[in-house]
């Protein structure tokens, strides 16, 4: 099968961020960017199909600026055979991303697609899903585990009690949670080598498709902070205080 | 117009989220229909009719509609949209499943996990982590949300709503269930629990997690644990609570051995008591509690347990 992976460049996930004092966003000049964690996920799982001889090409797919071809060549580093960058500067909504990338699913024709199932900056948890509508494919979201079968994938699904599994027909969407396995960490002569790999930029006005904002982003504020209060001296002043919020509860 | 909110139910039962999310959606001012989707789910949509500010439940049943896939439950939704001006969910598994791609058919952008309702299209939502909160105002209709149960109380069971079957076309799942692996447990709903006892990868094994376990039991508390436990195996996913777990706001939050990393800090910003007990007086998770015990675990917790298990005379 071909697989198309789409990955996005964020805020990397260890920095802490700052809100702009003007409430007008968070600031990203000068912060260390990072292919988001779930993406890394994906694009894991494409490369483990690739050498087990499940995938005959990993294509790995970002929309965003031209700083954006870090992530991808993480990606080519990773394993991924070549990279397509689709130019887009400025905020791109899921709704957006989704459209491009149902294009790009519409010149690639892959099997399947991998994301992950959502980016730390926007937490929104929508890219795959869309897709999945836009090309009215089966969709397996927050997966922990994926399998090959000889009509299609088992899925296992992080659910709110526990694990699900389906089967899923190709072409599908699968959206990877962290626990789908362990992202290699790429060495040196590997990011020599993806160098040398494709990488393609075309601008993303060139596909034909509406992906202005529908969403406005009126402020951004940091939430309420909490202080640090009373370090306690014993395991009866715990005690104490732990059966004194229950008996409050209870009254 | 209306509200439509799509009710989660596990097993027959409904789930104590959608009460918060019908409080939620009362703030749209306007008639809240709820739809229950499944098989055998009388008692769930009974028990959805019951809910303050719920005018109609829709009751969309049959065996195929058990373990819909997301496909099957867009289609159900885009039928009904024509009559709502809102489409919600809980934030939950299912609700994040299917409301984007229900977005993608209807062609607009929802809000996904929000926190406050401030009118019929501005909503507040939380991003990196709950590490900033923004404001959007939101154009198209109807407008898809998803709700963040912990940021809201829950609707009263003084209501009587009707209960009515929906029209519900065949079911052509894309996504065909096999088997569920559900974490066998008699505590309460993560979730939504009032008291949870939360423990890190500093427990060290499944078997010291138990304490965790014997704890909660006695407080009559939800278990939750941190992503590090989660992944090195000493509890199950559906107990991480943070960014990517559960999000919670409990009245009483005991972390134990968990140092506060950015993402599990993430999912407890709403509790209102945090109390750690940790070795370390510097850990993240110290520094924001409202009380802190510095001691080893393995010596804390037996004794809290047994002095807890006889004040509370449990």
């Amino acid at each position: 099968m071909k697989i198309l992976v789409a990955i996005k460049r964020v805020v990397d996930h260890n920095v802490r961020i700052r809100v702009k004092a003007d409430g007008s966003g968070v600031e990203t000049d000068n912060v260390r960017m990072s292919m988001n964690p779930f993406c890394r996920h994906a694009v894991e799982a494409a490369v483990e199909l690739a050498e087990r001889g499940h995938a005959t090409e990993v294509v790995a797919v970002s929309i965003g600026p031209q700083k954006a071809d870090d992530v991808l060549l993480s990606a080519l580093a990773m394993g991924a055979d070549r990279g397509l960058l689709v130019l887009a500067e400025g905020r791109v909504e899921p709704l957006g991303v989704a459209k491009l990338l149902a294009k790009v699913v519409e010149d690639e024709k892959p099997d399947l697609v991998l994301l992950g199932k959502q980016a730390v900056d926007d937490d929104a948890n929508q890219t795959g899903q869309m897709l999945a509508g836009l090309l009215d494919w089966p969709q397996a979201t927050f997966a922990s585990g994926l399998a090959v079968r000889a009509d299609g994938l088992e899925v296992t699904r992080e659910v709110d009690f526990g694990r699900a599994t389906y089967a899923v027909g190709l072409p599908a969407i699968v959206t990877a949670d962290l626990r789908l396995n362990t992202p290699r960490n790429v060495a040196l002569p590997m990011v020599m080598k993806a160098k040398k790999k494709p990488l393609e930029v075309r601008p993303a006005e060139s596909y034909g498709v509406d992906f202005a904002p529908r969403i406005t982003v009126e402020t951004v504020a940091p939430p309420p902070q909490r202080q640090q209060g009373e370090i306690l001296g014993s395991v009866d002043a715990l005690v104490d205080v732990i059966a004194g919020r229950v008996a409050a509860m209870e009254a | 117009m209306a509200v439509l909110l799509l009710a989660d139910h596990d097993r027959g039962q409904l789930t104590p989220s959608v009460a918060r999310a019908v409080k939620a959606l009362a703030a749209l001012g306007q008639p809240i229909d709820v739809l229950v989707v499944g098989a055998g789910v009388g008692s769930a949509a009974e028990a959805a009719a019951q809910l303050d500010g719920v005018s109609r439940v829709l009751r969309a049943e049959g065996a195929g509609w058990d373990n819909v896939d997301a496909k099957s439950l867009a289609a159900l939704l885009e039928s009904l949209a024509p009559d709502y001006s809102h489409i919600a969910a809980v934030a939950a598994a299912m609700g994040r499943d299917v409301i984007p791609r229900l977005a993608a058919r209807l062609d607009v952008m929802p809000v996904t996990d929000v926190v406050a309702i401030h009118d019929a299209n501005r909503f507040d939502r939380p991003i990196y982590a709950g590490n900033a909160i923004e404001t959007v105002r939101v154009e198209g209709a109807p407008v898809l949300l998803t709700i963040r149960p912990s940021a809201f109380g829950a609707a009263g069971k003084g209501g009587s709503a009707a209960v009515e079957p929906v029209a519900a076309g065949p079911v052509e799942s894309l996504a065909h269930f096999l088997v569920e692996h559900r974490t066998q447990s008699d505590v309460p709903d993560l979730a939504t629990a009032s008291v949870v006892v939360s423990g890190g990868v500093a427990l060290g094994s499944t078997h010291n997690f138990e304490m965790i376990e014997r704890l909660a039991h006695v407080l009559g508390a939800a278990v939750g644990a941190t992503r590090a436990a989660v992944d090195a195996g000493y509890a199950p996913n559906d107990w991480q609570v943070g960014q990517t777990g559960k999000v919670i706001a409990p009245d009483l939050y005991i972390a134990i051995g968990v140092s506060g990393a950015l993402q599990h800090l993430a999912g407890i910003q709403g509790a209102k008591t945090i109390v750690a007990i940790n070795t370390d007086p510097e850990a993240p998770l110290v520094k924001i509690a409202d009380y802190a015990l510095i001691g080893d675990l393995f010596e804390v917790v037996p004794a809290l347990t047994s002095a807890l298990e006889k004040r509370l005379g449990r």
